[in-house]
Formats: structure tokens, C-alpha cells, sequence
């Protein structure tokens, strides 16, 4: 199969800080593809870049054949791009069934409510919370209402950002198998970026490594895990390092 | 008696105030931005109704649609040319803008409809209901009633529908709206269009009671109070802020020496800033954009 993405030079600035500095990148249909690096390597500014929160100076993003850099977010969203951005962005003060609602807003199909209870079997906590508003969820289930909800866009591609940040091992487990069964039941693209090599590498099929703005290695997820580099910076270091930074992120999306 | 007469006058102005700064609080919520114009834009209002009705001589009934119509497209017409160029620009540049398009708004009343007082024509006029002692005059009535029923439409379109849902969504976490493909921009023209029509409401309301000319628009500056008292962001909030500041006045004119009336609007707000700064209904909401 194609490539349902394609990302060629990307050049993304903050005013004047240019923070992607000349990214490629390919999403073949009906993969995982996870994107690795630490913190402000730029892995969201990618995942923004592509969504159209942020338009690219230079360089094209190429969606099922058609060039989308520049357009807005919620058109990107209507042709179905989900977005799950990172910090557990819900509609706080909506209840979670209308969160989940929202996610469909695009759509005029009856099968909406069929949606909403498949997304009830994917995440079964949600289901006894439906009427809860979402600020009154714990940051696992808002995670889980953020990915819910997503799919009720039925997208074709879905870009996950820290999906894993601040969740028990229990949870980031659960999380893995989701996104795993979501690709191999929905058939749901997905480009997954983490700071939990570990997770992301299990997970993905292929792999992507970013460090201060470009793309500094690739290869099958397989091969990845193998890389004494990865093992060394990524996989290595996880037991102290991303723990403390793990703990200082938490408390950023508190905002 | 004369208690409840004039607690019923001031629940009567207060809806007035109340429904100006739910525009107020309606545009806020979802763009971050003040509207100052939004009085004038209820004086405006006023005036489309009195080319309709006094005018052209059209039914009251159709030209009450009608005006509120014209003035949701004035609203949009509104943000799509002078505020959405403004997004991202800083705070108080859109707050001049808005302070100049009353201006504007006012001249040119001026210049088409001239700065002469004039009444409304309404099919209710001149007539009253007696509760016990107390007389409500029909205009009056009206608008409590319309008040009373505007509000209750609101309530069901943004609790039950899927854009009022939508328009919740987008003021509650912008960014979020995006991504899931709720048309931001398209809502943002939406919410000047509903702001602006409950403007107009409030113009044809309060029209047949006081006179219109160019200045009625400065009520604003009393809802504006309102919908601080109500805690700037709540739509309940602007109304009981409305309600309250239009009691306090009434009672304030019986009690208290010539000119404290006008005034109290603004003592009122300065004892709330102090004892309760958030107003009464305060919005725990962060917005994150
Ligand atoms: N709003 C902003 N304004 C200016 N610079 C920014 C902004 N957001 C990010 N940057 C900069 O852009 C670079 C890339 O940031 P980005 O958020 O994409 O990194 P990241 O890989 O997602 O990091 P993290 O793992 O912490 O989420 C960083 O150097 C960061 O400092
Ligand atoms: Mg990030």
C-alpha cells in the first residue's frame, strides 16, 4: 500500500526560532509509526505542522494525495484527521457522552450513537462516566475520553502525542493495546509520538528519531530496538531521567 | 404597594440590562474579545424596527423577526470585516475598535434617522394590568415576558443542540474545537450574529419605554457593570447582574437624594469588585487557547 502522509522538508518557526528544521517523513497506510526524541526535540511542532495548527515556511504535507499544508486545523479534521494533542485536551465543563458527541460534530451519518458505544467498548470506565463533566475525570480517563473521542471523527489517520505521559505502567499498557487494536480492527493509521521509547518502540512498526529539529535516524521498529544508540539514550536512560522530567511535564499541563 | 411597583419597574430596566450584557458576556466567552459597540448595536436595532414599523408601516409581528434578521446579519457582516482581521491582535487594540465603531454606529443614527427622540409603535402600548395596587404597563410586560422566554431559548439551544453544544466546545477549549472539526472561525460569526440579535431584542423591547435616539446605547455602560456583577463570563450572571443593578436603581431614586439613581449602578459594582471580585456566578473556566 501507499503512503496515506507524506512530510518533504519541512521548515516550521516559532517567529523567529525555527524549531522543524527540514523534515521528511512517511506514513504508510495501515501502519503505526512512531516518532521519537527528547523534550523539545520538536515532535509535536510535527504532529502541529501536519494537523494545521502551524503552517510550514517551506516544505509539503501530502494527505491522500492532496497537499493540506496551511489549511486550517478543523478543515484537516473534516477530512479525517484526528488529532489527540498532548495535555489531555477535553472540553472540561462538557459532559463526557458530549465530548464524545463533539468528536463526531463533522458528521451527518446515522451511525453516531453505534460510534459512541464502540468507543464505551474500546474504553469501559468511560461507560459508568458518561453524564460526569470531563474536568472531574482523573487524568487517565481524560486521556482515554481525548482518544475516544477522536475516533469518533472515524478518522483515517490519527496523530498521538504523549498519549502514555503521567499514566501508571498499568495504564500505559492498557494504552498500548488499544492503539494496537485500533489499527489492526479500524484499520486506523497512526503516527505515534512518545518520550516512552519503550512503549512506542513495542508498539510501532516503523520508527522515526528526532533531535533539535531534524530527523537523525530511521528504520523498522524491530531495528530500532536493536540500535546501541537507541538502547543508550532512549531505552537506557528511562529509569532516572525521563521519570524526573516525566513528573515536571505533569505539572506544565496543569497550566 | 409602591414597594412591589417599583420593584416591578426595576426588574423591567434590569431585563434590559441584562439582555445588553449577555451580548457582552456571549462574545467574550467565545472570543476573548469586549465588545463595546454592543449597546449601539441594540440602538441600532431600535432603529430598524422603527423603519419597519413607523416607516414602512409593516406589521408589528413580522417586523419583529424581521429586525431581529437584519440585525444577526449585521452581526456577522460585523465580525467577518472588522474583527476577524483582529484575531491574534492585542486586547486593547480591539477594544479601541469596538469604542470607534460605537462612534460610528452613533453618527450615522444620526445622520439617517435624525436626534430626535421617537416612540416605537407597538400594538401593546398605553394599556396595563393591575396586581392589586400595583400597575404594570403592558410595554413593561413585554418585556419581562420576552425576556423571560429569550432566555429560555438560549438555555435549550446552547444545553441541547449540537452547535449551541459546539459553541460551548469552542469557548471551552479552542484548540480542542479545532481538532475535532468544529468550524471555529464559522461559530465566532455565529456568536456575533446571536449577541447581536438579542440586541435588537432588547432594542424593540425597551424602545416603546424609553424613546430612541442615537444615545440609548450608553445603557451599555450599565450592563457592562451587569455583567460584571454577574462575573463576566456567566450568561445567568448577566441576567441577575441586569436584574439587580435595575432593582437597586429604582429603589435607590425613591430613597436616596436626587442623582444617586444613575449612580448606583456603579457603587453597586465597586462594593461587589470588593467584597467578591469574581461576581456572583464566578466562572471557575481557564480558558486555554
Ligand atoms: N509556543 C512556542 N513558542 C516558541 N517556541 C516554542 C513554542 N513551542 C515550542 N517551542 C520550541 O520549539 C521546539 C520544539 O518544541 P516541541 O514542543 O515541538 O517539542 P517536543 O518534541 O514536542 O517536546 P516535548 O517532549 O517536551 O513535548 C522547542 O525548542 C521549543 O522550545
Ligand atoms: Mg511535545
Amino acid at each position: 500500500m501507499g503512503n496515506l502522509l507524506e512530510l518533504r522538508n519541512i521548515e516550521t518557526y516559532y517567529g523567529p526560532v525555527m524549531a522543524i528544521r527540514g523534515v521528511s517523513m512517511d506514513i504508510p497506510e495501515g501502519k503505526i509509526v512512531s516518532l521519537l526524541g527528547a523534550n523539545g526535540a520538536g515532535k509535536t511542532t510535527v504532529l502541529k505542522t501536519i494537523s494545521g495548527a502551524m503552517e510550514p515556511q517551506k516544505g509539503s504535507v501530502t494527505y491522500a494525495g492532496q497537499p493540506i499544508q496551511g489549511k486550517d486545523p478543523d478543515w484537516v479534521a473534516r477530512r479525517g484527521v484526528a488529532h489527540v494533542p498532548e495535555g489531555r485536551e477535553v472540553f472540561p465543563f462538557l459532559s463526557v457522552d458530549e465530548n464524545l458527541q463533539m468528536g463526531a460534530f463533522s458528521r451527518s451519518d446515522n451511525k453516531i450513537r453505534q460510534d459512541i458505544d464502540m468507543v464505551y467498548s474500546y474504553f469501559p470506565i468511560l461507560k459508568d462516566l458518561t453524564k460526569s463533566q470531563a474536568v472531574n475525570l482523573s487524568g487517565g480517563q481524560q486521556q482515554m475520553l481525548a482518544i475516544g473521542r477522536a475516533l469518533m471523527l472515524r478518522p483515517k489517520l490519527m496523530l498521538l502525542d504523549e498519549p502514555s505521559l503521567g499514566l501508571s505502567p498499568r495504564l500505559v499498557q492498557e494504552i498500548s493495546k488499544i492503539i494496537q487494536r485500533l489499527n489492526s480492527e479500524q484499520g486506523v493509521t497512526i503516527l505515534l509520538v512518545e518520550q516512552n521509547a519503550k512503549m512506542a518502540l513495542n508498539v510501532g512498526h516503523y520508527g522515526y528519531v528526532m533531535e533539535v529539529g531534524r530527523i537523525v535516524m530511521e528504520d523498522s521498529c524491530a531495528r530500532l530496538q536493536q540500535a546501541t544508540d537507541i538502547q543508550e539514550f532512549y531505552l537506557g536512560m528511562k529509569e532516572q531521567g525521563v521519570r524526573g522530567r516525566r513528573r515536571w511535564k505533569q505539572r506544565k499541563t496543569w497550566r | 404597594m409602591e414597594v412591589l411597583q417599583l420593584f416591578i419597574s426595576g426588574i423591567s430596566q434590569g431585563c434590559v440590562y441584562g439582555l445588553i450584557a449577555l451580548g457582552f458576556v456571549l462574545i467574550y466567552k467565545a472570543t476573548e474579545m469586549v465588545n463595546f459597540a454592543q449597546g449601539d448595536i441594540m440602538m441600532l436595532g431600535a432603529y430598524v424596527a422603527i423603519t419597519f414599523i413607523n416607516i414602512w408601516d409593516w406589521p408589528f409581528y413580522w417586523a419583529f423577526p424581521a429586525t431581529v434578521l437584519v440585525m444577526a446579519a449585521v452581526g456577522v457582516v460585523l465580525e467577518r470585516v472588522l474583527l476577524r482581521p483582529m484575531i491574534g491582535e492585542p486586547h486593547f487594540a480591539v477594544l479601541m475598535l469596538t469604542i470607534g465603531l460605537g462612534f460610528v454606529l452613533r453618527a450615522a443614527a444620526g445622520a439617517i434617522w435624525g436626534n430626535e427622540p421617537r416612540a416605537l409603535q407597538t400594538p401593546y402600548v398605553g394599556e396595563v394590568l393591575r396586581l392589586g395596587e400595583a400597575v404594570i404597563g403592558y410595554e413593561n410586560l413585554a418585556i419581562i415576558i420576552g425576556t423571560t422566554v429569550l432566555c429560555f431559548l438560549m438555555w435549550v439551544f446552547f444545553r441541547f443542540t449540537r452547535v449551541g453544544i459546539a459553541m460551548q466546545a469552542a469557548s471551552q477549549n479552542q484548540l480542542a474545537a479545532f481538532y475535532v472539526g468544529i468550524p471555529v472561525k464559522r461559530m465566532y460569526s455565529l456568536v456575533w450574529a446571536l449577541s447581536a440579535a438579542i440586541a435588537a431584542v432588547a432594542g424593540i423591547l425597551t424602545a416603546p419605554v424609553s424613546l430612541v435616539d442615537p444615545l440609548i446605547g450608553f445603557v451599555g455602560i450599565k450592563a457592562f457593570a451587569a455583567a460584571i456583577v454577574g462575573g463576566f463570563g456567566s450568561m445567568p450572571g448577566a441576567i441577575i447582574g441586569g436584574l439587580l443593578i435595575g432593582v437597586v436603581e429604582q429603589f435607590a431614586g425613591l430613597y436616596l437624594p436626587p442623582g444617586f439613581a444613575d449612580m448606583s449602578a456603579y457603587v453597586l459594582l465597586l462594593v461587589m469588585l470588593v467584597i467578591r471580585p469574581q461576581g456572583l456566578f464566578a466562572t471557575m473556566q481557564k480558558k486555554k487557547v
